[in-house]
């Protein structure tokens, strides 16, 4: 199945959890933090460490880890704090 | 004094101190920090997170607004106070390097009806008069209408009837201030020592005290409070004895007793009282934002990291620092009234905690007469008072006269008559 990271196309397997789908695919960078803007990407890929934050379908800070993906699914990088 | 790594067979713990202050939250830590920059050996000692720990149940506000009602010497005291926040904030930074994140351009408090409003305003339109004959300058606040409020914080709910603005309000990151406060004392040549509860305290002939503590592990203040519940406030007895050979001894000249709701088992062992009683209230903490709330207000306010805090709760439900959902669910909703973003934000963490609130809201400062040298204090607004706590209220520990704004604030006034019931 398909979804869209950052506008393009990303193949994924059903049931697989966001965070491993977007790093199969090469992707290593999520999102940008709120006060330095430093570079981040998942570290326990277990829910608990809040490094994973992406925008899901214009939902701010979902952590990709513990979302499936879903055909069709619109998944942006989270920058900075959420307004 | 300084442990001196070049003598390590003596124990610096061993030696004498000028003064022992015996709580390590915001309030023993800004005496702690004013004696030891007034040049006194001192020694902070700290229970630990055992600890019933008031210091970490507050919402950082430096505020005057709203107190002091029939009791404007409070008032006066809470506006030094604020006044002389900036400088001391300058001076923990510059001692430090540690930023306090202190705003201070002024707090709110919205209404969100009319009524509401008119109460409100009423409220500090008394406290205005009430002040007059006491100070020089005007009691400093401004009523806003809607439009008024909506065009200092475009995010506000349509439920907003209107504000109260007073500009000596501020907010500080509450964590940052007792970090800089312990650093600080260090800095200045105190020790801070954790871990330990008080056990026994002995007045020595001559003048001076002989304090007692074991390892906090043994037995600490929160289980001694819980054990006394519901027997008179002077509460419970003390923790278990040390198990041998654990138990460390102070000596002092002076004994500050901050340690909040611990001071009900401390108190009376230096014939004084501490008629305070647990007041629990509970903190719900959004992820970061976009900042949108340039302003504290008493239930919301946004963090300089971007977080919302959203609190204003108080209930009297004994030594229990648990959360409820449906106090939780009652500050959120009124939080998304206020500001009707918060409704689609993540909560990241929530939390109880036990404040410290005597039977008329104000605080207890007092000098044993029968152990001359040994001070009780107490207060419920900790973070607004330390400027004060860390000088004025120092100068008088160090043998200064008593501040005129709380000559009344002893422990004698609950005996006097019944005490003057007041909101904060």
């Amino acid at each position: 199945m398909v979804f869209q990271f950052e506008g393009e196309p990303v193949q994924a397997i059903e049931g697989q959890m966001l965070a491993t789908a977007l790093m199969a695919s090469g992707v290593t960078v999520f999102r940008s933090t709120p006060v330095s803007g430093a570079q981040r990407g998942p570290l326990c890929l277990m829910g608990v460490c809040f490094e994973c934050l992406v925008e899901i379908d214009g939902r701010p800070n979902q952590q990709a880890c513990m979302v499936a993906v879903r055909a069709g699914m619109q998944v942006r990088r989270q920058a900075g704090a959420r307004s | 004094m300084k442990p001196d790594s070049g003598t390590r067979n003596i124990d610096p713990l061993q030696a004498e101190v000028d003064a022992l202050v015996i709580g390590g939250g915001v309030v023993g830590a800004s005496i702690a920090y004013g004696l030891a920059r007034a040049g006194d050996r001192v020694r902070l000692l700290d229970e630990g997170d055992e600890a019933f720990r008031a210091a970490r149940a507050n919402f950082g506000l430096v505020w005057v607004q709203g107190k002091g009602l029939h009791h404007p010497h409070y008032a006066v005291w809470s506006m030094a106070s604020a006044a002389g926040w900036g400088r001391f904030a300058s001076e923990l930074q510059d001692l430090t390097g540690m930023d306090l994140a202190l705003e201070q351009r002024g707090g709110l408090s919205f209404a969100l009806s009319e009524t509401e409003l008119g109460a409100r305003v009423e409220h500090m339109e008394k406290l205005r008069a009430q002040l007059a004959p006491l100070t020089s300058h005007r009691y400093p606040f401004e009523v806003l209408s809607a439009a008024e409020a909506r065009e200092l914080v475009p995010q506000l709910g349509p439920e907003v009837a209107g504000a109260v603005l007073c500009p000596l309000d501020g907010h500080v990151s509450p964590l940052n201030l007792l970090q800089a406060l312990i650093r600080g004392l260090r800095l200045r040549g105190a020790q801070h020592c954790t871990g330990v509860t008080v056990t026994a305290i002995e007045p020595l002939s001559g003048g001076g005290f002989r304090v007692t503590t074991v390892p906090s592990l043994q037995g600490n203040s929160a289980a001694a409070l819980r054990a006394g519940e519901g027997t008179d406030v002077s509460g419970a007895q003390a923790v278990p004895a040390a198990v041998a050979g654990s138990a460390q001894v102070h000596v002092c000249r002076t004994l500050v007793l901050a340690a909040g709701l611990g001071n009900r088992v401390l108190a009376p062992w230096v014939g004084l009282e501490a008629p305070v009683r647990p007041n629990r209230g509970q903190v719900l903490v959004t992820e970061r934002l976009q900042p949108f709330l340039n302003f504290p207000t008493s239930q919301v306010r946004q963090t300089h990291e971007g977080i919302v805090q959203i609190g204003d709760s108080a209930e009297d439900v004994g030594f229990d620092d648990t959360t409820t959902l449906p106090q939780l669910a009652r500050i959120a909703d009124r939080a998304v009234r206020l500001f009707p973003l918060l409704g689609n934000v993540n909560l990241i963490r929530s939390w109880g905690g036990l404040r410290v609130m005597s039977a008329d809201g104000f605080p207890v400062y007092d000098a044993s007469s029968e152990m001359p040298g040994a001070f009780v204090v107490n207060c419920h607004s900790g973070v607004t008072l330390a400027a004060q706590h860390a000088g004025p209220l120092v100068d008088w520990i160090r043998g200064g006269p008593k501040p005129a704004a709380i000559a009344g604030m002893g422990a004698a006034r609950f005996k006097d008559g019944s005490p003057i019931v007041s909101s904060h």
